[in-house]
């Protein structure tokens, strides 16, 4: 958080707070939340199940709508879907009626626009689906459902992508694979990344800037820096550097589970939780 | 507006990914025209020789009279013989059949479409959508024929009536199976409800929409052929209760045979399509 930086952040995350409504009273997802995402950086959001990692990035992507704070892209207030931000999903989230020509269309057939045949040919070379384009989504590993996926959310050429843990069904030898697939990427492009995760490991290989959240109500806890130079090789997650790094993240969300709920911090004024 | 979201859920059961909705796991459906081995058909084919072998044998021995059950082979003949006498009568209830299920189907699926929707509206309307479908709509058709007399009116309606309501229950559930990622996949790149619908609801629903089709279709058969023999000079339903009142059991079993191949006909139908749109799901 010690960036002071001048320019506008890409993301701007402004004390972002989230109330679901459930059957059982509200649920306050997300507590104040609040972090900048710089251009072309790589950001991953790590913390404990429930933490409210998937509400932040909803947020960001303008599918849901906060209860309090804000979002800035580029300087303005995210209220709804933008053309430049990306999204891949969990679990791929491809069209199981679509071939995968027709799923990575589907964007601009939404828009009513022609596809930039070129961009998805490199596209799709790119992640090695090479003449994969008349298979269905059940005909695919996991893996390649995935890669689809990542070539449908880049074909609009967003300036940011959000990743909603992508790759938590598939097994750590294809994780690993796309991983180095999504650090390529992103030399070739530059795209801003928001990436979550429940992997450490991930989240170090592929970030500039590991965030930790905080168990529900979701609440930055640290911000680590990430130095290690790009393209990163499997090696450097052997050094004592990452080593060291991981624990500590680690301390910080099983310490946070350990610990009693901290009394002290007060909920935001809007937000009532009723039992 | 910000507490209507849904907490963002990816599990398969709340999706309704694993329900089986496809044709091929209808289970009452399990022994159609799936995809058989050369052997499997052998065996199929050597049993229905047995059989009708059998009961043609069996009822020659036994001296059994026409009128109580005719030789396969007279059924056969008479199905030839008489079938420039019957053709006609199966234009007149596919005539029916096809009006009447065009009719209701169009209504059924609208209704589905719309009323899924309005999930309020749908509470307050399940109780009388199931009386609907579960009275025989076959007890309206004298009703129907005071009012609109012996022609094909009664009838098409008859079977309107009863394909409609079968069409909406199975295609409501089609459009219910709400798959909250994939809506949000379309609304990311601001997709508007009339695209959501077109592009992710009804194809998610169609499988079901089928099975609703297939269902609806052969209870209209039902349907006007049961109108068919209550009243009016035409019909393969007419013809039913004619060859009966004049022990033609030979031409009545004939009719018998050309309806079971019109049930299959309709399933068969159902089957390709759903083979061909809709076979992503299995």
């Amino acid at each position: 958080m010690s960036t002071a930086s001048a320019r506008t952040p890409k993301l701007g995350v402004q004390a972002a707070t989230k109330v679901y409504q459930t059957g059982s009273g509200d649920l306050l997802a997300l507590d104040r939340c609040s972090l900048d995402v710089q251009s072309n950086e790589i950001v991953s959001i790590v913390g404990p199940s429930g933490c409210g990692k998937t509400t932040l990035l909803w947020s960001m992507s303008g599918l849901h709508r906060l209860t309090g704070g804000s979002i800035l892209l580029d300087g303005k207030e995210i209220t709804g879907p933008r053309p430049e931000i990306g999204i891949v999903f969990q679990e791929a989230n491809l069209l199981p009626w679509r071939n995968l020509d027709a799923n990575i269309n589907f964007p601009f057939e939404i828009k009513g626009e022609k596809p930039d045949r070129a961009w998805i040919a490199h596209l799709l070379n790119r992640v090695g689906l090479d003449g994969f384009g008349g298979k269905f989504p059940r005909e695919l590993s996991g893996g390649m459902q995935q890669r689809a996926a990542i070539v449908r959310a880049l074909a609009l050429k967003p300036s940011v992508l959000l990743m909603d843990e992508p790759f938590g069904a598939l097994d750590s030898f294809t994780r690993e694979e796309m991983n180095r697939l999504v650090e390529e990427i992103w030399l070739d492009t530059k795209t801003t990344i928001v990436f979550i995760t429940h992997s450490i490991e991930e989240a170090i290989f592929l970030s500039d800037r590991v965030v930790v959240l905080t168990t529900r109500p979701g609440h930055v806890a640290k911000i680590y820096d990430v130095p290690f130079q790009r393209p990163r090789s499997l090696e450097i997650m052997a050094t004592k550097e990452v080593f060291d790094l991981t624990n500590k993240i680690k301390m910080d969300i099983v310490g946070e589970r350990v610990r009693p709920k901290t009394p002290e911090r007060p909920s935001a004024e809007i937000v009532r939780i009723r039992p | 507006m910000s507490g209507g979201d849904a907490i963002p859920e990816f599990s398969k059961a709340k999706s309704g990914d694993g329900q089986d909705v496809s044709l091929t796991n209808l289970s009452a459906f399990a022994s159609g025209p799936g995809i058989k081995s050369g052997g499997e058909v052998a065996a199929i084919l050597a049993v229905a020789v047995v059989i009708i072998g059998g009961i043609e044998l069996a009822l020659r021995v036994f001296h059994v009279p026409q009128y109580i059950m005719p030789p396969p082979s007279s059924i056969v003949y008479a199905l030839f013989d008489e079938f420039p006498l019957i053709a006609p009568h199966l234009g007149y209830t596919l005539v029916e059949l096809v009006s009447g299920f065009a009719i209701g189907a169009v209504v059924g699926l609208v209704m589905a479409a719309v009323i899924t929707q309005f999930p309020f509206a749908e509470k307050i309307v399940a109780p009388y959508i199931l009386i609907l479908v579960t009275t025989p709509m076959l007890a309206l058709v004298p009703l129907l024929i005071l009012r609109f007399g012996f022609g094909y009116t009664p009838r098409i309606i008859a079977v309107a009536l009863a394909a409609g309501p079968m069409v909406m229950i199975n295609a409501a559930t089609g459009f219910r199976r709400v798959d909250s990622a994939k809506i949000a996949l379309a609304r990311s790149y601001g997709a508007s409800t009339l695209q959501i619908f077109w592009k992710i609801r009804a194809p998610m629903a169609l499988p079901m929409i089928l099975v609703g089709l297939m269902i609806g279709a052969i209870f209209g058969l039902l349907t006007a052929v049961g109108a068919e023999m209550v009243g009016g000079g035409f019909g393969l339903g007419n013809r039913l209760t004619s060859y009966s009142s004049m022990i033609q059991m030979p031409q009545f079993f004939a009719v018998v045979l050309i309806l079971s191949t019109l049930g299959i006909l309709i399933y068969v139908l159902f089957f390709l399509i759903g083979k061909k749109w809709a076979s992503w799901e299995t």
